[in-house]
């Protein structure tokens, strides 16, 4: 069939707009001008000032620290919430119970940051814990707003999930708990691996609700940005985001490649299995065309 | 009828020294205010090839959970060898369930699906290789063992599941209708095997199926359920010649109703009048039900015979006259439609002893329907 030019054309057009401030942002982190705007040359002077800013490099830091915490809480706590949402069939009050799940998805998040920071502020009048506002109260907010993302995703991959193959775990002598970790767990673990991927990101970017808990010791990534940006965008800044989109391609690339190569081998398995099975039971497919899966 | 695949006969239930392997007492599952199971009781004995059937909705699958222990019996007790199952939980039972969807481990290879329960039971892992390899062989799997379950196909996925209930060797095996995906060919030779693994095996089963002609070629003994509760338990034979309800004889089989009053009743026979025919109805064999009452007669669409008038006048018992209808000729068997005179439809099936064409026969004839003295059964339910 032949492709009519007007659809590569859309094509590039939507490519372009997804990747052209990105290819710019790259472009420009090696302009040898202090002028964002004004190509003067190409250098990699930047990069050099990255490594001796500690300011942007600390700010770099602590966020990756925090999206890491947090996105792991919100991750084990999103996954209980979802599956309770998921299996604990009718209970009283469960709409509820939902409905307060969920919630954060859609609250403002000038509210919840406010929220958070006023019961922060009376925690730590009550019973002196947290002390201060700083690394632990950002994580701790972002624990609260991310999880409610795990918690969805986790459940509407549990709904689809037959009961009945955790049911013949344990009737084939597992209990609850070892059912959890060997079948339900790993038939689950890419929407819980999205989950915590999601709560990564979201926690990287977080700037409103950051605003709010933060303090004067621990200024996370955005916010730094944000505050220079004041005094003008520094070519410091395109480097550094330059450096975070190359890691974030790698990893992506990385998991790319490793999801071909299992179905390579899977396919390789179902060969073997076909080949070893030839003359026992014939075959609807012949092997050479089998689909993948 | 169908024939039996089972070859041996084994009657524990007549052994009044037998101990029944499975006792359900008084079972009760209610739902909310909906009663899935009615006060059920049932014995099943060691060995024995258990049928529950019945209608959808009629509460086998409640049953058979709550022998599995996935549900709790509202009231009543379930004893497995002996043993008070109440709060005993699914992985400490010594029963083994085949899922009706099932319910494989997606991501664990056949092999691995198979191995899951031994692994539970800490079983070396040279004997779980040896016993995986052998009731892989025994369900002709072996060369798929490193498949995925996405990679076979519904019967191969089926077997599987059968093999990891087996592999375990439970007292107790429970299919919830263990056929019903399969295409008819693989379905007849499945059930074969079936059999064939269970007698070779020498576990108890309890299949749970819809399809009658499944549970009569497979069963040592069935229980028909019905919105709830048992209506009958028996052998295939039993429940087919000798059914206790009229639901029961519906249900099993077609079957010919004729509702009437008991007019005779001697210890050799009963003698049935009704409006439906316009003789009255001879049975030659006993039946406790006092003269007056209002009773049905069964009789099977096979044990009638029709013939032309003339050949054989219609007499004052079991024969009378009628308009065929319609005919279905089937092969082996025709199945005539036959008009009474008193308006009510009778349905008898014919071997097809002479050729097609020389079938006496046709649409609208004035035929006899007869039947012998020991075909009807009295209904009183
Ligand atoms: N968890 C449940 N909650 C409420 N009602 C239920 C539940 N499980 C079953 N029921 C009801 O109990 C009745 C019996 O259900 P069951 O699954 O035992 O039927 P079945 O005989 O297996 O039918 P089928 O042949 O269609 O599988 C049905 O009316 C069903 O709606
Ligand atoms: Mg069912």
């Amino acid at each position: 069939m032949r492709r009519p030019n007007f659809l590569y054309m859309i094509l590039a057009l939507g490519f372009a707009f997804l990747y052209v401030p990105i290819l710019l942002l790259v472009i420009y982190s090696f302009n040898a001008s202090r002028l964002v705007t004004l190509w003067g040359g190409f250098s990699t002077q930047w990069y050099a000032s990255l490594l001796g800013n500690q300011q942007l490099l600390s700010a770099a830091w602590l966020s990756l620290q925090i999206a890491a915490l947090s996105a792991t809480g919100a991750t084990v706590l999103g996954t209980m919430a979802g599956m309770v949402m998921a299996r604990f069939g009718r209970f009283r009050g469960r709409a509820i119970v939902g409905a307060l799940v969920t919630a954060p998805l859609v609250m403002p998040e000038v509210i919840t940051g406010l929220s958070l920071l006023l019961l922060f502020v009376s925690l730590e009048d009550l019973i002196g814990w947290p002390e201060g506002r700083g690394m632990t109260t950002i994580t701790l907010a972002h624990v609260t707003f991310t999880m409610a993302f795990v918690a969805v995703i986790v459940q509407s991959r549990m709904a689809s999930l037959d009961e009945s193959i955790e049911e013949a775990a344990m009737d084939l002598g597992a209990r609850p708990a070892k059912v959890f970790f060997v079948i339900t767990l790993p038939i689950i673990a890419p929407a819980v691996v999205s989950g915590w991927l999601l709560a990564f990101t979201l926690s990287l970017d977080d700037v409103v609700i950051s605003n709010f808990v933060s303090g004067p010791g621990a200024t996370p990534l955005p916010i730094e940005i944000f505050s220079s940006i004041r005094l003008g965008v520094t070519p410091e800044i395109n480097a550094l985001a330059t450096i975070i989109v190359g890691l974030v391609s790698a990893g992506i690339l990385a998991a790319g490649l490793w999801s071909a190569r299992q179905e390579r081998q899977r396919r390789r398995d179902e060969q073997l299995a076909r080949q070893g099975a030839g003359e026992l039971m014939p075959i609807s497919s012949p092997p050479q065309d089998a689909p993948p899966h | 009828m169908v024939q039996p695949i089972r070859k041996t006969t084994l009657d524990p239930w007549q052994d009044p020294k037998e101990e029944p392997y499975v006792r359900i007492e008084k079972v009760t599952k209610k739902f909310g205010d909906f009663v899935a199971v009615d006060d059920v009781s049932l014995n099943i004995y060691r060995k024995e090839f258990f049928s529950l059937l019945g209608g959808s909705g009629s509460g086998k699958t409640t049953l058979l959970r709550m022998l599995a222990g996935f549900e709790t019996p509202t009231e009543g007790r379930i004893f497995i060898d002996g043993v008070d199952m109440t709060g005993v939980p699914p992985y400490a039972r010594p029963v083994n369930m085949m899922f009706q969807s099932y319910a494989l481990f997606p991501h664990m290879s056949v092999e691995q699906n198979v191995a899951f329960g031994l692994k539970q039971d800490h079983v070396p892992k040279d004997e779980t290789r040896r016993r995986v390899a052998e009731v892989l062989d025994l369900v002709q799997l072996g060369p798929f063992a490193k498949r995925r379950p996405h990679q076979l196909s519904g019967g191969q996925r089926q077997r599987v599941a059968l093999a990891r209930s087996l592999v375990k060797r439970p007292k107790l095996l429970l299919l919830d209708e263990p056929l019903s995906a399969l295409d008819k060919r693989l379905r007849e030779r499945t059930a074969f095997e079936l059999v064939n693994i269970q007698e070779q095996v020498g576990v108890t089963f309890v299949m749970v199926t819809h399809d009658q002609e499944e549970a009569m070629t497979m069963s040592s003994r069935i229980a028909v359920m019905n919105t709830g509760w048992i209506a009958q338990v028996g052998t295939p034979a039993q429940v087919y010649e000798y059914p206790g309800s009229r639901f029961v004889a519906g249900f099993i089989g077609d079957v010919n109703l004729f509702e009437g009053i008991v007019v005779e009743e001697e210890p050799d026979h009963i003698l049935v009048r009704s409006d439906e025919v316009a003789c009255d109805l001879y049975i030659s064999h006993g039946a406790v039900v006092p003269r007056g009452a209002k009773v049905a007669v069964a009789i099977r669409p096979e044990k009638m015979s029709v013939s032309k008038e003339g050949a054989a006048g219609p007499g004052t018992r079991n024969a009378v006259v009628g308009t065929v209808r319609e005919i279905a000729y089937l092969g082996q068997f025709s199945t005539y439609l036959v008009a009474l005179d008193t308006g009510k439809t009778v349905r008898v099936t014919m071997p097809n002893t002479n050729r097609a064409a020389e079938m006496p026969i046709t649409w609208e004839d004035r035929v006899v329907v007869s039947w012998r003295p020991l075909a009807g059964v009295v209904l009183t339910q």
